[in-house]
């Protein structure tokens, strides 16, 4: 596997909680999985350059985000990323349209206009221009927020439990419809999620978190065959011997 | 009639110029306080805040003892030129700005508190610098509660009464806005002048309060 993105911090906050992680991915799916309070969103904050780690080296493909040691720290807005919220964060006081060009760097130039009616198309939102977010369903909502972090043309996607607020029914597009953005765009994506079918969906590669640490991490395969704990084995058995794919923290 | 218009115009003046100062200065307070945490915050924010709980007579001494004419700030902006706040409708607008400041900061500090932070984060993620983020994301989202103190400060600079009267006396045509000129018209007998002169400032007050509390039920809730 080639190393896209490798990622080593240390992060105490004033809280008590303390984390202390290292991982790597390729251009891959990577399912964040672990229960609530386990460092998760921290990870994502701390990749997109919200919060400051302590300590570490943050590293996508050629470009260092962080070196504590060479006291490199790219600000959010250089770091080529696409990042989305739980709630997807669209802007409420703007249109479907003014939303996903609000990404673009130059949201005036003829560029911009091509590139919206391609993401309009791309993510299905024909028609849905002038919408407002508060008329969008939970879907669209979550393909508009695609559609906005893509004009980033991002080098690296963050997407915070982007199951958790869309129907049951259309879960099952909206993980082939994410797959299938990885494969084409050939870029490494973080999903985090609490929810073990989800996670095993979606993944290439695993990884645990608990209480702020790496608990394991490998294909979902070995994971289910080569636990490396006791609550790891338990769902792990779970999954093997009754099929469960719900289980979740 | 004379008398009515004349109050009324010096009162439209030095509120609508406190309130302009208020707006501008008021919303980078507000501003800093919500977004950001550096050392003596909290004394900045008690600071503005005092004179809400203040007899308006203690401002009004306090602002003689900084601008008067041997004021810590008024003697040497005397001497340099030979001009001082103290009876002058600035003088009365100065009064008016401390006094209504702390409403402007409080309410617009909530607003711009309520903000959802993921929203803010994510403009910066999309590439969007601080200054641009608060142009086309803070502001517009907080503008209701922005819109509401500017109006409730406008409204409690028009009722300023004792700090005017202490920095700026009751000067018939140069500091008796409509307050001072109700309590004077009161003084001397024209109980009729009062009368109207208090109705006129109810009408006013009364309407600016309605609509800041209209606007503040801002639309993207």
């Amino acid at each position: 596997m080639d190393i896209a993105l490798s990622v080593r911090f240390k992060k105490a906050l004033a809280s008590g909680f303390s984390m202390d992680v290292s991982w790597q991915a390729g251009r891959e799916i990577v399912v964040l999985f672990g229960p609530s309070g386990a460092g998760k969103s921290l990870t994502f904050q701390i990749l997109a350059g919200l919060v400051t780690p302590d300590e570490g080296h943050i590293q996508l493909e050629d470009v260092v985000f962080h070196d504590s040691r060479g006291d490199i720290d790219l600000p959010p807005q250089l770091r080529e990323i696409g990042y989305l919220f739980q709630h997807y964060a669209l802007f409420p006081h703007m249109t479907t349209r003014e939303n996903i060009l609000y990404g673009h760097r130059q949201p005036q130039g003829n560029a911009a206009a091509s590139d919206l009616a391609a993401m309009l198309v791309r993510f299905h939102l024909e028609g849905l221009e002038q919408r407002y977010p508060g008329a969008l369903s939970g879907g669209q909502r979550q393909r508009v927020a695609l559609a906005r972090a893509m004009m980033r043309k991002p080098k690296l996607l963050l997407l915070d439990e982007p199951l958790s607020a869309v129907d049951l029914a259309v879960r099952r597009s909206i993980r082939t419809e994410l797959k299938n953005l990885q494969r084409t765009l050939n870029i490494p994506m973080v999903i985090v999620t609490h929810d073990l079918g989800e996670a095993l969906a979606l993944a290439d590669q695993l990884i645990i978190y608990d209480l702020g640490h790496v608990v394991q991490a490998g294909t979902p395969d070995e994971i289910i065959h080569h636990p490396q704990n006791e609550i790891i084995a338990e769902w792990a058995g779970r999954t093997l011997l009754h099929g469960e794919r719900s289980f979740s923290f | 009639m004379e008398a009515i218009l004349t109050a009324a115009r010096l009162s439209l003046l030095v509120s609508v110029t406190a309130t302009a100062l208020i707006a501008l200065v008021g919303l980078a307070l507000a501003y800093v306080l919500a977004r950001r945490d550096f050392r003596g915050k909290h004394l900045l924010d008690a600071l503005i805040s005092v004179p809400l709980v203040l007899p308006p007579t203690v401002v009004g001494y306090y602002l003689v003892v900084l601008f008067g004419r041997e004021g810590w700030i008024g003697a040497p902006l005397y001497r340099l030129t030979g001009w001082s706040f103290v009876f002058t409708w600035q003088g009365a607008a100065l009064a008016a700005f401390v006094v209504a400041l702390p409403l402007m900061v409080r309410v617009s500090r909530a607003a711009l508190e309520a903000v959802d932070k993921d929203l803010i984060n994510t403009s910066y993620v999309l590439g969007k610098s601080e200054w641009e983020t608060v142009r086309k994301v803070v502001l517009p989202l907080a503008k209701g509660g922005i819109m509401a103190g500017v109006l409730l400060a406008f409204a409690r600079a028009l009722g300023e009464f004792g700090a005017t009267l202490m920095i700026a006396g009751n000067i018939p045509g140069r500091t008796g806005t409509l307050p001072l000129s109700i309590y004077s018209a009161f003084q001397s007998g024209d109980d009729a002048l009062a009368q109207t002169l208090a109705i006129i400032l109810t009408i006013i007050s009364g309407t600016v309060i309605y609509l800041a509390g209209k606007w503040t039920s801002s639309r993207w809730i």
